[in-house]
């Protein structure tokens, strides 16, 4: 009687067990990592950002084609045209009315306007993190509000003399010393969890 | 007994279920349902619930739409420097728990008067301390300043800044003046041409103008003299015949008995003149329109107005569509209702005593002119929306001020309650200092 309710016991034991590994199974997450969602998002923002420097602002710009202003208030001008710092946020606010599974932003611990600098500890922590660290890309987690978020920052690097002429000669930049292949900033991408 | 005293309760459950219900699902304005007076900016359209709570059971976003419906695009055309979106980062998710700047209606709470201050905002005055306490160790220069000064004193304002911010203080800092860039303007008739409007119809449509002509010669006699006239706008452009009247199938007498507008006159300006519309409907002569309520007249208003004035408020208000007298349109229309006293002292003023086209009418600063560019043609247009330059009156200072006056001038002009009540018939009393801290702080950064 004991054996059999030992048996019994046992086979209920494994049929909860394989139940329950069943389950674990099913919610295994079966989408695509963080770490390679946060990658592939930024080689298209870097490769966008770097390709309007170079071909318009740079091309086109004070430094050589002298057929544009770029300006932070191009609006107010003719031949105004937005800054690739401008640009890259223009592209974040239109994701942010498209959908609410990422969002990123341009951030700088040497930021010409204040708002643009960290904020959050994480970002704090990421933007030296890049900084002292070309080359490496960092990753972590943070909750705000009431969310929990996979954060990433990558590196910012001068890609052409217009980053670097202007942000060097800005009358708010608290770094005037910026060479090209300098890290200036980070991007920071989160992903809500 | 009894049963005499509940058949009277039941009728009149009845009669009251009827008359509420009434109210509430057929008549466009429903007073026995309002909780509470509304800010300037709406008490015109306050009756009218589904103007704002579009969906009986709507939360916050249901709300938000509302309002976006009707500003999203003087917020877009004044480059809003808060915009929704910026707060949508959860980066900012500590600011939002504070004030949640994502919703208008966390600002400008309707239907609750005594918390009400200018622009309809119902926070204390020194909202901006929430995210910008701060700001002293930013900007030395501000250490001290209460923060209900922030955007009382003529320095900032939180949708619309393009008068107000630093490089365009400084660029205007030596009596730089403004002016429309009214170069490479397309004609009208170019315009008219490129929709493919043709505005007489066909001949018999011609034959029957004419004859109109022969039994109106006053309104004629305007007409020539008019923009219509000059753009092949004829009387059948805008009136209507009945069939059986047209010419051929009865005399010219009859016709001219029969003529008729076969709409109200809005809707036969609008054929023509949609943006100006879109304009007047925006605006505070327009809006009740807009909601499909009975059109604003001047017995509505709270500011002080002639009793009768011009009556319901039209298109035909301001412009006899014979005539398209725009002096009249430009001054005389307004003070015709108007009766407060910037207005009653517009006569005095300096702004009327200028000759010609260099007057300043009302129209030069509530209905500016500006460029436009419709289907591709960049044309000379006016502001409709009369409170597109009104509230904050900064806005102004880029449409109208900045012609003729400077920016410092304009600054402390617009700040001098005293002084807009004179309609500017003086100097003004007050003097902003944004633009002297700008030039310091430039100075400074650039030494």
């Amino acid at each position: 009687m004991k054996s059999r309710k030992a048996k019994t016991a046992g086979a209920i034991t494994i049929g909860l067990a394989a139940l329950l590994t069943s389950c674990g199974s099913e919610e295994k997450p079966t989408g695509i990592e963080p770490k390679v969602f946060t990658d592939s998002l930024f080689a298209v923002m870097k490769s966008d950002r770097t390709n309007y420097t170079k071909m318009i602002v740079q091309r086109l710009g004070p430094n050589k084609g002298g057929f544009i202003k770029p300006n932070e208030h191009w609006e107010d001008m003719e031949d105004g045209a937005p800054l690739p710092a401008q640009m890259f946020r223009y592209g974040a606010e239109g994701v942010a009315d498209m959908t609410s599974d990422f969002t990123y932003s341009l951030q700088s611990v040497w930021p010409i306007n204040k708002q643009n600098g960290p904020k959050t500890p994480l970002e704090k922590e990421g933007l030296q993190f890049v900084a002292d660290n070309p080359g490496q890309n960092f990753y972590g987690t943070e909750t705000l509000g009431d969310k929990t978020y996979y954060t990433a920052v990558y590196a910012d690097v001068a890609v052409s003399p217009a980053c670097t002429t202007c942000h060097n000669e800005h009358k708010d930049t608290p770094k005037t010393d910026f060479k090209i292949g300098d890290v200036m900033g980070g991007v920071v991408i989160r992903v809500p969890l | 007994m009894k049963k005499l005293l509940w058949l009277f309760w039941g009728l009149s459950s009845v009669a009251l279920a009827g008359f509420l219900g009434y109210e509430l699902l057929v008549l466009p304005e429903k007073p026995t349902f309002h909780i509470g007076s509304s800010s300037s900016g709406h008490y015109q359209i306050e009756l009218a619930c589904s103007a704002c709570h579009t969906e009986p059971f709507g939360g916050g976003e249901v709300i938000q739409n509302a309002c976006l419906n009707c500003h999203k695009d003087e917020l877009e055309k004044a480059l809003d420097s808060h915009p929704v979106k910026k707060f949508n980062d959860p980066r900012h998710a500590d600011l939002v728990s504070i004030l949640d700047a994502r919703y208008c209606a966390s600002c400008h709470k309707e239907h609750n008067p005594d918390v009400l201050h200018d622009m309809g905002v119902s926070l204390p005055d020194d909202y901006c301390v929430q995210c910008h306490q701060d700001i002293a160790e930013e900007r030395p220069s501000h250490e001290g300043m209460g923060f209900e000064t922030c955007a009382s004193a003529g320095c900032h304002n939180y949708h619309d800044n393009r008068a107000l911010y630093e490089d365009f203080l400084l660029k205007h800092s030596a009596d730089q003046l403004l002016h429309l860039d009214t170069s490479n303007l397309s004609t009208l008739k170019k315009y008219l041409d490129s929709t493919g409007v043709k505005w007489q119809g066909d001949d018999e449509l011609i034959e029957v103008s004419k004859a109109l002509y022969l039994q109106y010669p006053e309104q004629h006699a305007d007409w020539l003299q008019s923009a219509h006239y000059s753009n092949d706008v004829g009387c059948l452009t805008c009136h209507n015949v009945p069939e059986n009247k047209k010419l051929g199938t009865n005399n010219e007498l009859n016709i001219v008995n029969e003529l008729q507008l076969d709409k109200p006159v809005d809707e036969v300006c609008v054929t023509c003149h949609e943006e100006e519309t879109l304009g007047f409907q925006s605006g505070k002569h327009g809006m009740r329109v807009k909601q499909a309520l009975q059109p604003m007249h001047p017995s509505m208003a709270r500011l002080a107005m002639h009793e009768s004035g011009s009556g319901a408020l039209s298109c035909a208000s301001c412009h006899d569509p014979h005539k398209t007298d725009r002096t009249f349109a430009a001054v005389d229309a307004c003070l015709s209702c108007h009766n407060d006293e910037h207005s009653q002292a517009y006569k005095q003023s300096k702004h009327a005593s200028l000759d010609g086209i260099q007057q300043v009418t009302c129209a030069t600063c509530h209905m500016p002119t500006e460029v436009k560019t419709i289907k591709g043609h960049k044309l000379l247009g006016v502001e409709h929306n009369q409170n597109a330059t009104l509230r904050p009156n900064e806005k102004m200072i880029r449409s109208s001020c900045l012609t003729c006056h400077n920016l410092q001038f304009s600054l402390d002009a617009l700040a001098d309650e005293a002084l807009i009540k004179m309609n500017f018939n003086g100097q003004p009393s007050t003097h902003i200092p944004s633009i002297d801290m700008a030039r310091e702080r430039d100075n400074k950064k650039m030494q």
